[in-house]
């Protein structure tokens, strides 16, 4: 069903694509958030390249009959962005208006303003998961058999309502919700087992009743495809899945590894620029 | 004057239960979600004929909101049920980013709003909700007068495109609103024509703004009562209309006299055609303990206090 343009061979470079335009979007404004954008490239390709069924040019807010993303984590909006516009969500020339005045292309991601692909405001953290749970009820509801895929930063678990959510889940038996955790272990002020360590997260999210998935080499497309692909397999039986995710924040760009610095913070021209030499210009082209 | 029979009382948030219970029978698209208090939002009537349509949220009000806002992704229309503090303090932000800011269809019923909560006291006694649902872009905040308007008010909300915050109350109160008194979202009604004064009431005062009323017409001042039950969009016309003929205006509102009903009342008489203004309210203060009565009366909630501020800004007209 899906009428992708993008043949599968094509998804490591559309990865590589998503990379340049996470760096050059938040450097043309000089904010914006590339760690944990860029240690999602590989997510967000396999998601929305390979395993989602949907239809990028007919955008439906209730998606019925597709599986819909919501994306918890919202400050990671430039990798969003980008692989909406590179797969015909919308023109990726759009991509230019990121952060500025009178974009549909907000710092966090918005509905105010339509723009395709987006179904719920995020940015304030911990609510996503609240919300898909929401949507794959009433998936559930509507007899409709696709999936709700969720993502979430491993910070954003330090958040409350994430842990009434998955309370909830299993409960309603919500066994269309797929969500994963970007597992960068790294936040704001330092590293993740630092600032709130999160202890053993499998055993967490399966004493709350939930089929949890590690999926070990993040920033590896095959292994995130299948990795995506093994849980919608799991899904329908019960349960809802998880993915724990292990990415490293700042994938791609060798000074960006290693570290939180990166996680808000734009690279300035010299440092584009070398950004961009580690990431080879593609056939998909720059917007 | 016109005068209006109480038909016996009977609590608000049985009219919101009744007015569930009659949406679920009419509207397959409607869902409800409650956060373990089914019993005190009269919601058992809903859940019992609809289980595949209700859902029991535990004590989780920023999960609840977030899955209302996620099933209107679905088409679904949810109300989400528990007291008015859990309804919006408690979950401002998930109603400010995943509902009000995303402009999700979601009717937050918000019971046990203001001091006649009564014993449960000022954790529990909400005098602010109506200002921080009013400040949400988008929110719409309705306030009904009754038993009878408050299922009319639900009932039209689900009809409501949009978010809607649907406050009502705990005690057993005066149904007076006449069954074929037509409820329309952001159209004020006139209870009462008057002259010399306008009374402008939501919720539990609008009752007792009547009451001043005919206290007032016994000494020669005609009021005139009009019942907001609608505070967002706030029916503008309404009041510049009645103001214009009186030339002063008394607002009543169970709720902090910062953000409600009388400052939005206010603010439009400020940008348009001032006249003197006199605010029956909660003086910037929690609540306590006590019975909804003694609490109305320590408060300065009562039909005596309403009258006596219409005496005060009669006098303020120049």
């Amino acid at each position: 069903m899906n009428p992708y343009t993008i043949s599968q061979e094509k998804l490591p470079e559309l990865c590589r694509q998503v990379r340049r335009d996470i760096l050059r979007m938040v450097h043309a404004v000089n904010s914006g958030h590339p760690g944990g954008s860029l240690g999602c490239a590989e997510f967000f390709t396999a998601l929305y390249g390979t395993v989602m069924k949907h239809t990028p040019s007919a955008f439906t807010m209730d998606g019925m009959g597709e599986d819909i993303f919501i994306l918890s984590n919202g400050h990671i909006s430039p990798v969003w962005y980008s692989i909406l516009a590179r797969t015909g969500y919308f023109p990726v020339a759009e991509l230019a208006t990121f952060r500025k005045l009178n974009s549909r292309l907000q710092g966090h991601p918005a509905t105010a303003e339509h723009l395709e692909g987006i179904r719920v405001a995020s940015g304030s953290l911990g609510q996503g998961l609240s919300v898909a749970l929401g949507a794959a009820l009433a998936k559930k509801l509507n007899g409709d058999n696709r999936y709700v895929f969720t993502l979430h930063g491993d910070g954003e678990l330090q958040e409350g309502q994430i842990w009434e959510a998955a309370l909830a889940a299993p409960n309603f038996k919500a066994d269309n919700l797929i969500s994963t955790v970007d597992w960068n272990g790294r936040q704001i002020d330092g590293d993740t087992e630092k600032v709130m360590p999160l202890g053993d997260l499998k055993a967490k999210f399966e004493a709350f009743g939930w089929l949890v998935f590690v999926i070990e080499k993040g920033n590896d497309l095959a292994e995130v495809t299948a990795g995506l692909q093994r849980a919608v397999e799991a899904a329908g039986k019960g349960k809802p899945v998880m993915n724990l995710m292990r990415t490293e924040m700042g994938a791609g760009v060798d000074f960006m590894m290693g570290t939180h610095k990166w996680h808000g913070v734009a690279p300035n021209d010299e440092q584009l620029q070398n950004a961009l030499s580690q990431l080879p210009e593609t056939t998909f082209g720059d917007y | 004057m016109t005068t209006y029979e109480s038909k016996g009382n009977k609590d608000t948030r049985s009219g919101f239960g009744d007015g569930l219970t009659e949406l679920g029978r009419t509207r397959k698209d409607v869902v409800a979600l409650c956060a373990d208090l089914i019993g005190s939002l009269k919601m058992d009537t809903f859940a019992k004929e609809n289980p595949e349509r209700f859902f029991q949220t535990g004590i989780a009000e920023a999960n609840m909101i977030g899955m209302a806002a996620g099933l209107t992704i679905g088409g679904k229309i949810p109300f989400t049920g528990t007291f008015a503090n859990f309804s919006t303090g408690r979950v401002y932000d998930q109603i400010r980013q995943s509902v009000a800011y995303s402009g999700k269809n979601v009717k937050i019923a918000a019971s046990h709003a203001g001091l006649t909560l009564g014993e449960d006291g000022a954790t529990h006694q909400i005098l602010e909700d109506i200002g921080l649902m009013k400040m949400l872009p988008g929110m719409t905040v309705l306030c009904p007068a009754d038993y009878t308007q408050t299922r009319q008010a639900t009932i039209a909300s689900a009809a409501w495109e949009g978010p809607v915050y649907l406050r009502f109350g705990r005690p057993a109160w005066p149904v007076f609103i006449p069954e074929d008194m037509p409820f329309e979202i952001g159209k004020a009604q006139l209870l009462s024509e008057g002259t010399d004064v306008t009374i402008i009431a939501c919720g539990h005062m609008v009752w007792l703004a009547l009451q001043a009323c005919e206290m007032l017409e016994k000494e020669g001042i005609s009021a005139e009562v009009i019942n907001m039950h609608t505070i967002k969009p706030l029916d503008s016309a309404a009041i510049l209309r009645s103001t214009a003929k009186t030339g002063c205006v008394v607002s009543a509102e169970e709720h902090n006299i910062w953000g409600g009903l009388g400052e939005s009342i206010a603010a439009l008489l400020a940008a348009n055609k001032p006249v003197p203004q006199e605010f029956v309210a909660v003086n910037d203060s929690f609540g306590e303990s006590g019975t909804p009565m003694q609490l109305l009366e320590k408060y300065g909630l009562s039909a005596e206090r309403i009258a006596s501020a219409a005496r005060r800004v009669i006098e303020r007209k120049a």
